[in-house]
Formats: C-alpha cells, structure tokens, sequence
C-alpha cells in the first residue's frame, strides 16, 4: 500500500475524513511555497496536491488558470518546482502530490523526473490529460515506487469504465464532481451523491472528490459520501487574498461534524 | 521516449490525451462513427450535400499560364477554392453535423483560426438547424473581421478568446473547456486533422474526397497519376484528405508545406515539423512548438489559418518515416505566391494555399515539362484582402 493511501485509511479508521487541499505552485512567488505547504500541513491536511503552471491548462477553471498565469509570469516550470522541492525535502511530512499536464513531464524527460520525484519522496502524480487509455507506460515505470499514479473518474465515466480504472488505482480514487470546470452552488445535486456512492461501491481505494467544491456546506455534504474532498480554487483564491483564516475555516468545517486529519 | 502503440495510432503519434471526462464522449463518437462508415446510406446522404450543396465535384484544372510562365513542370490546382464558403474546410463540416445528428447531438461548437472552419460549421449548422457557438482567438477575430460577420449572420454566437496569443490555439483550449462542461449534448466539430482519436481519423476521412477526385480527374486528363502533389499544412486537413489517396503510390512525391512565418530562424514561424519536438498537445503526440519546460510556444503565420504550434499525428508519421517531404515557405513568399497566381490566372487564392503556390512554382521550376504537379488550393483569397492590402502597403505596384 503506497503511503498516500496509508494516509487517508488511518484518517478514515480513526472516524475521520482526509482533506486534500490544491495550491498552485509559484503563484505569489516559489520562495512561498514552502510556507504554505507547512501551513497547509499545520491546517490538518491530509496530502497536499501541488499544480504545477501550464501554458495551456484545458482541465482548470478560471481560478486556477489565473494563478497559473501569475505563476507562469513569475517564471515557474515544473522543473523549479522540483528544485524547490528538493531544497524543502523532510521539512513537510505530508505526503505531496503534484498535479501536472503531461507534456512538461515529457519535456523534463519522464525517467529523469521519475527519479527526481523519488529522491524528493513525492507521494502522488495526478496527470489530468493521461486517462487510462495513455498511462500504461508510466504506470510501468512507477511500478515498486511509492509514487501513486491517482487517476480520475468523472460524472461520465461509464460504470465499466469506473470499474477497470478502479483496478488499477493507486492511492486513492479522484472522483471529479461536476462536469463543468468550475463550481459555485451551495451543495450539489443527487445525480453527484449517486454518482459518488457508485465510485465508492466498486473502489477498493479510498475515494476523494474534488472539482468545484468551495464551500464548508459543500465540504461537508460530500466528506459524508466519500473517504475526503480535495478543494482547490477555493484554497488558490484564499491564499492569493492572502486570507489564511478561510483556508483554515475550510479545513475544520462547522461543529466539529467533519473532522479532518489523523490526530 | 517511447510511446506504446495503440488504436488512434499513426506509428508513435496520434492517442488520447484528455481529462477523463472527455473520453466516453471520444468513445462514444468513435462508435458513433464506425456505424456510420459502415452504413451507405451515410455515405449516400453526405455525397448529396457534397454535390448539390458544396458543389463538388470541384474540377483539377490546368494552369496552363502560370506553367508557361515558369517554364518547368505542368501545374494543376484542385479548386477545393470554388466550393460553398470558399475553402475545404466545409468538406468536414458538413461530415461531422451528418454525424452528430446521427448521434442526436442538436448542440455544435467549433474553434476557427481564420475563420474559414466557423464559418463553414456555422454553414453546415445553418442548413440542418443546429445551435451553433464558434470560438476564436481575438487577434484572429482582428485579422478576419468579414469572417466572424459571417457565422453571425450564419446565426452562429462567436466567442471570443483573449487568453495567450488570442490566436487558434487559444481558441482550441477553450473549446476543450467548453466540451467538458458540455460534454452531454454537445458535439465538438474540430476543424483539421488534429487533436485526440478519433478525430484525425474522421477529419481525414471527410477530406479523402479530395484526393479521391483528383486521382480521378488526372488520370482522365493525363492518362497518369502526378509526379508531385503539393498541400499547405496548418493542422493538415488538406493536405492529408490529398495525400491520403496516393500514399502508397510511391511515384507520386508527396509535399507538405509549413508557414515559416518570419523565417525559421526567427523563431517567429508555424513549422511544428521543421523546429518543433514531440510531446502532448490538445490530446495527440505530435511535433509541437515548445519551449525546453514543455510549455506550448506560440506560432506566427501572416495566414491565420496556418497558425497553429503543432502538426497533425498522421503527418507527423508520414514524415518521420520518410514517405511525405515538408518544406516551408514564409510570409513574405507566400504573398509572392499569391500574386503571381492572381496576375496569371485570375485566382486569388487564401493565404494558407499561397504557401503551397509559392512552394510548387518552385518545384515545378526544376521539373521536365512532361512532369505534372498537382496544388490543393485549398481556399479563396477573399477573407485575406485586408491582411494582403496591409502587408502590400495599401497598394499593388
Ligand atoms: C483555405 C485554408 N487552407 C488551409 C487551412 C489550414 O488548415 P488545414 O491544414 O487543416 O488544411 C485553412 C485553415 O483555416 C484554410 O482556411
């Protein structure tokens, strides 16, 4: 079992929920990100997922595009990203995850990175632009590591192809909960819950949703159906506010009823 | 690196790099489009539009006064320029809005570049009712200004895009964009050869009638197939939909031209082929324009139709296993090309296929007289009258 998902099953057999948080890597500046990882890890959070910018980001929404924009403009590339992360090594203990498109991998060179990622003790790749179909080659290579290829299922994914993306999930399962690119409602509808609940009756690993959730009442009403959420333009937005206080809001929703983290 | 083969496949290019919500669209569109290939009555109901709608079949015809002119090898153009909305771009169209009705999809989108890929979908749209939105970069919308007037009155909405270079590539992502949050009842006609299975497929397929014809056509004229086939390559439509037909004639030289822009070593250019390195572009492996962190540059061509960072998978292939030779031509001569077409044949023919004029002048130059070339000319010149009035300075000399 690769460490990420050891992660999120203590958080669940402890009563609890895993909480992803998203941020945006070298939006406000790289020598950031060092702070905001440990503060997100401070926050409770479960793993962190780390974007990395691209020129041509078809899978985000307007949030996230701007700050990788602002990233882009900052001259970040996954390739300084890796450096600084190499300079953070065992100051975080969360597991990281980095979120990239794949062709900044291919430019990097895909062995090279791999191992750059494995000296840095990366815990997850989510690859927005690599379904099933594509992943087979570093899928082999991450074979034996503890990097987990996290894959993503959608509102329209077929129930067999939920199935087989299942099976060779690792880490935990990335439950996308809108169509769309962005979110903005209140809770969402039963079409989402039931479609959570079906990830969740055919996965054999934890399942986190993500995509379009910004909200503490958001927060909750999907945490009830899945293993976590994984919240992004939310936490983008707050941290390029500089509003510290609803990241953490976000983190330890109302009442105690959704409790995040393992302690 | 190594890439496994896989269906959607031209040798290690091509596959299907696209978030997850996307594929059982591409999945369902790739059936969808099987059973139509298999059904005559599709096949029927296309060649109808083709003929009684678009025109076809568009004639090969022999410019007798530009080969006189240049002294060298015969030149033949294959006026895809004379088909309804003026370019080859309807070809596919009005495949796709066939197709997505058989799907029950009542909801189009498409990108455009020079607009000629909207306004033939916003035709097609037109004709078979369908809701029509078109996204294009907002430097094109400046450049092709008449074009965007077009899909409107087409009844088509045209959005804008100012993101990055507000040029095709810009448009493509938000069409991507789009199509994620409607993937449902919405069908995305992509306009060239590009972007993930099965969609070069099917493009080149409804483009095959162009070679398909001219194949025909010289051997009628000729009594023999071409010595050389010339095509500009923006995403490479009309150019595969020419070659594809002849690929396996190994007589037959082959010739993709790119839009150099500048000048290759400006860096200021659209030749993916020439300067580009392989990676992920709108879902397909692909020589793509990239920088070395593998973020997407942009591409410049005075056509708008050519301004695309990438090349298309199965032209990728063709060229890397030697079968297509692709060469490229820059702003500059592309305007001379225009000219002398305009001035010895009374064709004004688009930017885009003034690439392939200059290139097969050229060729031809250094060709024996009893040698025939062959030009898709793949559009008219209207839409470029005041791009070409600008860069000639406002008048011809
Ligand atoms: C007249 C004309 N030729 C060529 C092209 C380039 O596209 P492709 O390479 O797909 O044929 C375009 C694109 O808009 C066009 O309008």
């Amino acid at each position: 079992m690769k460490t990420v998902e050891k992660r999120i099953r203590e958080c669940v057999s402890n009563g609890k929920k895993a909480f992803v948080p998203y941020m945006m890597a070298g939006d406000g500046g790289l020598d950031t990100l060092h702070h905001k990882l440990i503060f997100l890890e401070k926050c409770g959070a479960t793993a962190i997922e780390i974007g990395i910018p691209f020129s041509d980001p078809v899978a985000d929404g307007e949030v996230i595009q701007q700050a990788g924009e602002r990233a882009l403009a900052n001259g970040v590339s996954l390739r300084k990203v890796v450096e600084e992360l190499s300079g953070i090594k065992g100051k975080v203990s969360v597991p990281l995850i980095l979120m990239t498109y794949l062709n900044p991998i291919l430019a990097f060179d895909m062995k090279l990175f791999i191992d750059r990622c494995l000296e840095i003790g990366i815990g997850g790749l989510i690859i927005p632009d690599l379904p099933l179909e594509e992943d087979g080659l570093l899928r082999e290579r991450l074979e034996g590591t503890d990097i987990a290829l996290i894959p993503l299922v959608s509102l329209t994914s077929s129930d067999d192809r939920i199935q087989d993306i299942a099976v060779k999930a690792e880490g935990f399962i990335y439950a996308v909960t809108v169509n769309g690119i962005t979110g903005g409602r209140d809770h969402f509808g039963e079409e989402v819950v039931e479609h959570l609940k079906r990830v969740k009756a055919v996965s054999p690993l934890p399942v986190l949703a993500g995509f379009g959730i910004s909200r503490p009442s958001q927060v909750e009403q999907l945490g009830e159906c899945t293993d976590g959420v994984i919240v992004g333009s939310a936490i983008v937005d707050a941290f390029y506010r500089d509003d510290l206080e609803s990241v953490r809001s976000l983190m330890n929703t109302s009442d105690g009823k959704f409790k995040i983290g393992i302690s | 690196m190594a890439i496994e083969m896989r269906r959607g496949r031209y040798g290690k290019f091509g596959g299907q790099y696209v978030p997850e919500t996307l594929m059982t669209a591409l999945i369902e569109l790739e059936k969808a489009y099987e059973e139509a290939k298999a059904d005559p009555a599709f096949a029927e109901e296309l060649d109808y539009y083709l003929r009684d709608f678009v025109g076809r079949e568009n004639p090969l015809y022999f410019a007798e006064r530009l080969t006189a002119k240049i002294g060298g090898a015969k030149i033949f153009l294959k006026r895809e320029d004379l088909n309804h909305t003026g370019a080859h771009k309807i070809n596919n169209s009005l495949g796709q809005a066939l197709l997505a009705i058989r799907m029950g999809k009542k909801k189009i989108f498409a990108e455009t570049g020079a607009g000629q890929h909207g306004v033939a979908t916003a035709t097609a749209c037109a004709l078979f009712g369908l809701e029509c939105v078109v996204f294009m970069g907002k430097e094109d919308i400046r450049r092709q200004e008449l074009n965007v007037f077009r899909m409107e009155l087409l009844g088509a909405k045209v959005v804008s895009v100012d993101k990055g270079s507000g040029t095709l590539k810009d448009a493509v992502n938000e069409a991507l964009r789009y199509w994620v949050a409607n993937v449902e009842d919405t069908h995305y006609i992509l306009g060239s050869a590009l972007g993930p299975h099965p969609f070069p497929e099917i493009v080149r397929d409804f483009q095959r009638v162009i070679g398909v014809e001219t194949r025909r056509q010289i051997v009628e004229k000729e009594g023999r197939l071409p010595d050389a086939i010339v095509a500009c390559i923006g995403g490479g439509s009309n150019a595969i939909g020419m070659f594809h037909p002849f690929v396996e004639d190994e007589a037959v030289a082959l010739y993709g031209v790119e839009a150099a822009g500048s000048g290759i070593a400006t860096g200021r250019h659209a030749a993916a082929i020439a300067d580009g390195k392989e990676g992920v572009l709108h879902g397909s492996y692909m020589y793509v324009l990239q920088d070395e962190d593998g973020f997407i540059q942009e591409a410049h061509s005075i056509s708008a139709g050519l301004d695309y960072p990438a090349v298309g998978p199965e032209h990728c292939h063709l060229h890397s296993i030697g079968r297509v030779t692709y060469s490229s031509v820059t702003d500059a001569e592309a305007l001379e090309g225009l000219q002398i077409l305009s001035r010895t044949e009374g064709i004004i023919p688009a930017l885009e296929s003034a690439h392939a004029i200059r290139f097969a002048v050229e060729l031809a130059k250094d060709m024996r007289q009893d040698e025939i070339v062959v030009v898709c000319l793949s559009g008219r010149g209207d839409k470029d009258m005041q791009t070409v009035r600008e860069a000639l300075g406002g008048g011809v000399e």
